[in-house]
């Protein structure tokens, strides 16, 4: 995976950074206060929430579990609905298919919608290698794309800049990009939204050629899914000419009917909304006496480390990730060091597992990523497809420390231990043991339960490095499997 | 070797440990979630659709055959508006009172054109009471996808209680994946600076619905 940010310091040297930076504390402690609140009020209105997640949670399980099928079914079904499917094994194979794609229109723009796997593949700059000008158009990506910044979060990409940076951004830069912010711009979020607007509308209007990724595919139908906001995705997906969806493969569910699973737990998990305000979905092409729609779909199926990441038996869990971010919101960790410490397009917990899964634990960032969480749990508690964050760090933790067999690029490798981990290696040996004997893990939370107001604020002995930079969490009065064997009963199908 | 022969190995090799007698996608997927929340009359499920749209800032009016071209007319008028887009199989005694010149979708207009109409207005396909949403899925009294997307100002029609269902489940029943689909919850809306809930970067800013019984 490309992408990694170029010379990124470990996450440790980041985080720090970032922590001593007070407004961008603000900024995200605010954001993620005020999203996670909602969100647990939007999740409370379903009384089926558990049983919604576990369906989630078996339908991707399932669906990764028999991928091959179910992508030669889906191409099937788009190649059937008047689209065509191209393979990329890798993020460069991406690129150069998109670009020939575009440049067989003979444009020389696209409008873009958010999409986290164009990111991932750094395809705007190869779009740019090529003369091709590629345009973000949800209001978060431009306001990062204009201060030439990167993405901080997978919902709110921009959730790092007050309301005072953005409009100094725009003014200053929407000119070089087409139309200029209007004058006497204010910082009113309504102001900066019309700016974006007529900024934008500009471009949607003359766009040949949009560029997506999918929330779904649905292999039965051939059926695509994007869910958005702001209305941009509708632009980009309805107005051009052709639209090219960039899209990984582990984005497929098999049938229609799933979508109704997903379609109730991403928005709540997500933006804390019963249902985002557009979805849009479409199939392959539609036909000539209706025409609505591009006149031609182009579907690229992505691999770019999916495939290594389904190979390992414990970490394949994170494919089945919706990014619906709620995991990012409830991350103490995240909350202080920020979406950029992560040094990739997915930050967070999820990042923390995916990023070094897809890109391997090479670089000293990758290396860092399985050790920025705390283990709390919080991140396993809010996702909606159960995927056990807590689980996978540690096995990568396990991974970079004592080394062993993967699969990179499709070929088994064994990986080398990481130097300088060797007091690491022993207290995996400890997480791994309590990992592998849940009853010790429990007992031991318990106690930890019962004792908790006897605990210090700093940790003895060698963890005093640890825990002088944070404070130590507070152990809740029941252990949250104690709680959620008592209050539902062991129902949702956690192990 | 092609990249897709490339990337489906590799795929198989990764899932050597999954046995091929595994459980059929219909056993391994339970459906123990529920079809709908709670219970509730016809009229109940038509009250929170418009409780929840109004959640999300749409306009919500009622409407009867009689008064649905007065009504038509005052929302026109009020919104100012000098053109109305419609969409080919709308019931024209809908706009039977309206003023404004009517504007069809037609190959020929390019989207510049329709940046210039001021309004429109459409039916539905279906509309979920339970989260506040309308979809429409491209039949003729609802058109192509662009025209409830480009207008500043859309106008939707939700016969009730025939078009009314509680939940997302059911309205995926009601739908054909082979239609194009739009999913409308309240107006065009982001949160992306400081959070704060803006209506309106790129759809429509003003929706109105308008539950005809
Ligand atoms: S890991 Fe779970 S909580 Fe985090 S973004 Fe993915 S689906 Fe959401």
């Amino acid at each position: 995976m490309s992408g990694t940010f170029v010379g990124m310091p470990a996450f440790p040297k980041a985080a720090h950074d970032a922590v001593h930076n007070p407004v961008l504390r603000g900024n995200l402690r605010h954001a993620t206060h005020t999203i996670r609140a909602k969100r647990a009020r939007a999740v409370a209105e379903l009384a089926d929430w558990a049983a919604l997640r576990e369906a989630g949670r078996r339908i991707k399980d399932h669906t990764l579990r028999h991928l091959d099928r179910y992508l030669v079914q889906l191409e099937e079904s788009v190649t059937a609905a008047g689209g065509t499917v191209h393979w990329a094994a890798d993020a460069d194979e991406a690129n150069r298919i998109v670009t020939r794609l575009v440049k067989e229109t003979g444009e020389s723009e696209v409008v873009k919608v958010k999409s986290m796997a164009t990111q991932e593949i750094g395809l705007n700059e190869a779009l740019l290698d090529e003369g091709i000008r590629a345009y973000e158009t949800d209001l978060a990506e431009l306001i990062v794309q204009l201060g030439k910044d990167r993405p901080s979060h997978i919902l709110v990409p921009a959730i790092h800049r007050n309301r005072g940076e953005i409009r100094d951004i725009f003014r200053s830069e929407m000119g070089g990009w087409g139309r200029p912010a209007p004058e006497g711009l204010t910082d009113t979020p309504a102001e900066l939204a019309e700016a974006a607007r007529l900024h934008l509308r500009e471009k949607f209007l003359r766009a040949k050629v949009g560029i997506s990724g999918a929330n779904f595919m649905v292999a039965e139908t051939g059926t695509l899914v994007v869910v958005e906001s702001e209305g941009n995705g509708r632009m980009c997906l309805t107005l051009p000419e052709t639209l090219i969806s960039v899209v990984g493969i582990e984005k497929v569910v098999p049938t229609w009917r799933d979508l109704e699973v997903f379609l109730q737990t991403l928005p709540r998990s997500s933006t804390a909304e019963r249902m985002n305000p557009y979805t849009s979905m479409w199939t392959g092409t539609t036909d000539s006496e209706t025409a609505d729609g591009p006149r031609a779909f182009h579907l690229v199926l992505l691999d770019n480390g999916r495939t290594d990441t389904l190979a390992d038996q414990v970490g394949r869990q994170a494919l089945r990730c919706i990014r619906c971010s709620a995991c990012l919101n409830v991350c103490p960790v995240y909350e202080r060091a920020g979406g950029h410490a992560y040094g990739s397009v997915y930050p967070g917990p999820i990042g923390a597992i995916l990023s070094p899964q897809l890109r391997g634990t090479a670089s000293e960032i990758d290396a860092s990523l399985p050790y920025a969480s705390s283990l709390c749990g919080a991140c396993y508690e809010v996702c909606p497809v159960a995927i056990d964050i807590p689980e996978v760090l540690v096995h990568l933790r396990e991974r970079v420390v004592q080394g062993g067999p993967a699969v990179r690029q499709g070929n088994r490798v064994v990986l080398k231990p990481a130097k300088g981990h060797a007091a690491e290696r022993a207290a995996m040996r400890a997480a791994r043991w309590a990992f592998a004997h849940p009853g010790a893990l429990r007992t031991g939370q318990r106690l930890a339960s019962r004792t908790r107001r006897l605990h210090p604020r700093t940790l003895p002995g060698p963890g005093r490095a640890w825990s002088g930079t944070r404070d130590l969490p507070a152990v809740p009065p029941e252990p949250f499997r104690d709680w959620w064997q008592r209050s539902r009963g062991g129902k949702d199908g956690v192990k | 070797m092609s990249s897709r022969d490339r990337v489906l190995g590799r795929v198989r090799r990764a899932l050597a440990d999954v046995t091929p007698d595994e459980r059929p996608y219909e056993e391994a997927v339970g459906r123990d979630y529920l079809r709908e929340h709670g219970r509730r009359t016809t009229g109940q499920t038509v009250e929170l659709l418009a409780e929840n749209l109004a959640d999300y800032r749409a306009i919500v009016h009622r409407s009867d055959a009689e008064e649905m071209p007065l009504l038509v007319m005052r929302l026109l008028a009020e919104h100012g508006s000098q053109e109305v887009l419609v969409p080919p199989g709308l019931p024209p005694e809908w706009m039977s009172a309206a003023d404004p010149v009517r504007i069809h979708d037609r190959a020929a207009s390019t989207p510049q054109r329709l940046d210039q109409v001021d309004s429109v207005v459409t039916g539905c396909a279906v509309a979920i009471a339970e989260t506040g949403t309308i979809v429409l899925d491209g039949s003729p009294d609802q058109g192509r996808r662009r025209i409830s997307l480009i207008p500043d100002h859309h106008i939707c029609v939700v016969r009730i209680p025939d078009q009314v269902v509680s939940s997302v489940p059911q309205a995926l029943e009601r739908l054909v994946p082979d239609r194009p689909l739009t999913w409308i919850s309240g107006p065009s809306a982001t949160s992306d600076i400081e959070l704060d809930r803006v209506e309106g970067v790129h759809g429509p800013r003003k929706l109105e619905v308008i539950l005809l019984s």
